[in-house]
């Protein structure tokens, strides 16, 4: 009995024992500074082979360092992030998200990198202008390298601007007002068509029963706080901010006119047939198979899924630029990503170093080749501008808008996950009309409350 | 009976093991076997169940960001959570749920399990009848989430077919909730229907016969003999599914993530969607305590007013 009990005892403690022995591993002596083993997050599984060319790379440069990469949907990327921390598992590197990085900064989960700037000896002049600040904290360190950067643009099915007598270049110069759409809107209508062949800008047409939507909808996503491939185009052109500042403003003007103005206008293209009901929008697949199903004419969305809108058989896509708002200025919302290192890793020297390498050109290259995202590197970018390009993807209304200052940077905040709670319920009671436009105020107030206590 | 009388003899038990009796009534080497059985379970029920029970309780009075220590606040959360109207919504929310859920699936599971045991006794229909409880909540809910898509999915197809109008099944707020009833349904009533019908097997045939005699049809020998006999076994099959029910959570997560704005918000993805989204696992505590406690007092009420302990069998 004593025997049992003693190699019950034994058996009870070997889990412990094995995790001592893993924490015990990690630490390493100073000198082995680029050696040992780290673990590298990402969430775009399209972006995946690039970045294993790229740690296989590094590997090769630094005998005895290993990377492993790990890659988790976004859907549920941050939530297991959180929970890796809190379990004391979490990896040494992860891509970061403007829109969660003031979260772990600000609770210390991330390593500042300012040292890594100098010792790669970076200097952010030849990266895209404006995403390397999206990466300084409140308390002005560094917690991030910028890997890439992304847009907004129109993306039309060319088939159906044919058979509407339209033509690429009619899509260059449409502008937009929260009153009537201006000419993009009448643009929409036309490329709308119902199940008997009326367009949208004729008479009798159908808004029960269409056949192709002029513009498609992209349901959650940040649709009520963010917008950035819904509304932002609009509510940004009419000259709406965010907040009172950007960075880390601390009051949001969701209770503007310009804003509820943008919302109750969109909202209107779903009354009048040219958009689909959000119900119908956020029940199935999303506006990507949608569009490779041939049920929109045009959509609003990221460079980031270009290279998607390509890929569906039968469909011919190309890309236009955002209409001009009553300000007379075309802006689209300009975001990035970036490597961060966690406070909570056992080999801070390597995961800098591995950091470090991704925003440089040897890795900035790889991905450029990809031709999946555009990387931070301007070099670098151009390089994947001509990948896009060869593969039979003209992104240069992407460069066009960032070139032309025609971009306006993504919202960073704190308690900015509480603002896109609050924010998408109200909007989304609005699309479904069991709201009316004016109740975002009441949500504008709520978001306002989660700033005073700080 | 007669065990126990010689234990209580001093003289021999001191040769042999000692009479101490323990809390349960079980001699000391009954009992180190009966912990070493229980030991595992044990072990995984403080582990898992206990340990994060008891600091879900401490978390629930302080506020927890996850990445930072947790500060005592009293009865805070708890105060909040009398005025939230999210909480009550998603309280509603899931008991309409559940009474959509376990009425459909008890219904058409008994009926299930009914026929079975009165038609056939195959061993393949048996294993027909659990396969979609085979299948992985998450992979089920994927499936029928393409299958009730607006525009392409296969019941759209049909529906549009016959001439009527398409549903937005997902995106429609009356719809939502009874959608994702449905997919549990069928996953779910299948296991059910065996729970059920290993609970029929166990009717004596005799008392069928009887009634046959007695000239009984099909459906009076259901509600006269089937019904009652089968109380205890429907009693347990209810508490087990009905908490199951009120945990409501992959399906939602998958298809709808609380959507179209707070109609399908269910407790338990509530409790998720502040916890580790929003950071607040204070009030995530707080507000899974107050679940726990609900389905606590539910599940007892359930029991007594069932009388699951009695059978009117004998």
């Amino acid at each position: 009995m004593k025997k049992t009990t003693r190699a019950l005892a034994l058996l009870a403690a070997m889990p412990l024992l094995a995790l001592t022995a893993c924490s015990g591993g990690g630490g390493g002596d100073a000198d082995a500074a680029a050696a040992g083993s780290i673990t590298y997050w990402l969430w775009d599984s399209n972006q995946q082979p690039a970045y294993q060319q790229c740690a296989t790379d590094f590997e090769a440069a630094n005998p005895g360092a290993s990377i492993k990469i790990e890659q988790y949907g976004y859907d549920d990327y941050f939530q297991t992030l959180t929970t890796s921390l809190v379990g004391g598992n979490a990896p040494d590197v992860i891509t970061n998200h403007p829109s969660f990085f003031p979260q772990l900064a600000s609770t210390g989960q991330l390593l500042a990198l300012d040292d890594v700037v100098e010792s790669e000896g970076i200097n952010f002049d030849d990266y895209q202008a404006g995403i390397p600040e999206l990466w300084v904290g409140e308390d002005g360190d560094r917690y991030g390298m910028p890997k890439d950067w992304d847009t907004v643009a129109t993306i039309y099915n060319a088939a159906y601007l044919t058979e509407g007598g339209l033509t690429p270049e009619s899509l260059v110069n449409l502008d937009w007002n929260p009153e009537d759409g201006g000419t993009w809107e009448d643009t929409i209508a036309h490329l709308s068509i119902d199940k008997n062949g009326v367009r949208g800008d004729e008479a009798g047409y159908d808004p029960q029963n269409v056949e192709v939507y002029g513009l498609g909808l992209k349901s959650k996503s940040g649709i009520g706080a963010f917008g950035q491939t819904q509304w932002s185009m609009y509510a940004l052109s009419a000259g709406w901010e965010y907040s009172d500042k950007n960075p880390f403003g601390t009051e949001f003007n969701y209770a503007d006119d310009e804003y509820i103005d943008t919302i109750a206008w969109w909202r209107s293209l779903i009354e009048k047939g040219y958009m689909p009901s959000y119900q119908a929008a956020s029940s199935g697949v999303g506006i990507k198979d949608a569009f490779g199903a041939g049920s929109y004419a045009l959509v609003t969305d990221g460079s980031w899924n270009a290279r998607s809108y390509y890929g569906f058989e039968g469909i011919d896509a190309g890309i236009a630029p955002l209409p001009t708002g009553p300000t007379g200025e075309r802006v689209g919302v300009l975001n990035g990503l970036a490597d961060s290192v966690l406070a909570s890793s056992e080999n801070p020297e390597l995961s800098k170093k591995w950091v470090g390498y991704m925003s440089t050109e040897a890795c900035q290259n790889v991905v450029a080749d990809a031709a999946v995202v555009f990387p931070a590197l301007n070099s670098s970018s151009e390089r994947a501008r001509e990948a896009f390009t060869a593969a039979g993807i003209d992104v240069s209304v992407y460069f066009d808008a960032v070139a032309a200052g025609s971009v306006e940077l993504a919202p960073i905040a704190n308690h900015w996950v509480d603002v896109l709670a609050i924010m998408e319920p109200a909007v989304e009671s609005v699309l479904i009309f069991e709201a009316e436009p004016e109740s975002l105020k009441e949500a504008a107030t709520d978001v306002n409350k989660l700033f005073a206590n700080d | 009976m007669t065990a126990p009388a010689i234990d209580r003899r001093p003289a021999r038990s001191s040769a042999r093991t000692p009479t101490k009796k323990n809390l349960f009534g079980l001699k000391r080497r009954e009992a180190i076997a009966a912990w070493l059985f229980v030991a595992p379970a044990l072990v995984g029920f403080i582990a898992f169940y206990l340990w994060p029970a008891i600091s879900g309780l401490y978390y629930s009075f302080t506020d927890f960001d996850l990445l930072t220590a947790p500060e005592f606040i009293g009865v805070a959360n708890y105060t909040r959570l009398l005025s939230d109207p999210l909480f009550w919504n998603a309280l509603g929310t899931t008991s309409w749920y559940v009474l959509i859920n376990i009425g459909l699936q008890t219904v058409l599971a008994l009926g299930i399990a009914v026929l079975m045991q009165r038609l056939t006794q195959s061993m393949v229909v048996r294993g027909v009848v659990m396969l979609p409880y085979l299948i992985a909540n998450v992979i089920a809910a994927l499936v029928w989430f393409y299958m009730f898509d607006f525009q392409f999915g296969i019941i759209n197809e049909i529906i549009a077919g016959i001439g009527l109008d398409r549903v937005a099944f997902f995106g429609e707020s009356e719809w939502a909730i009874p959608t994702v009833a449905f997919i549990n349904v069928w996953r779910h009533m299948g296991y059910t229907a065996l729970l059920i019908f290993a609970g029929l097997q166990a009717i004596p045939k005799d008392v069928y016969e009887a009634g046959a005699i007695d000239g009984g049809s099909e459906l009076r020998m259901f509600r006269s003999i089937t019904l009652p006999l089968l109380r205890p076994v429907l009693a347990m099959v209810l508490v087990v599914t009905v908490t199951g029910s009120f945990q409501i959570f992959d399906t939602i997560a998958v298809t709808t993530q609380g959507g179209p704005v707070n109609a399908t918000r269910v407790i338990n993805y509530y409790i998720f969607d502040m916890a580790f989204n929003r950071f607040d696992f204070g009030y995530g505590s707080a507000m899974a305590l107050a679940l726990f406690v609900l389905l606590a007092v539910f599940t007892f009420v359930q029991l007594r007013l069932t009388r699951a302990n009695k059978s009117d069998l004998g």
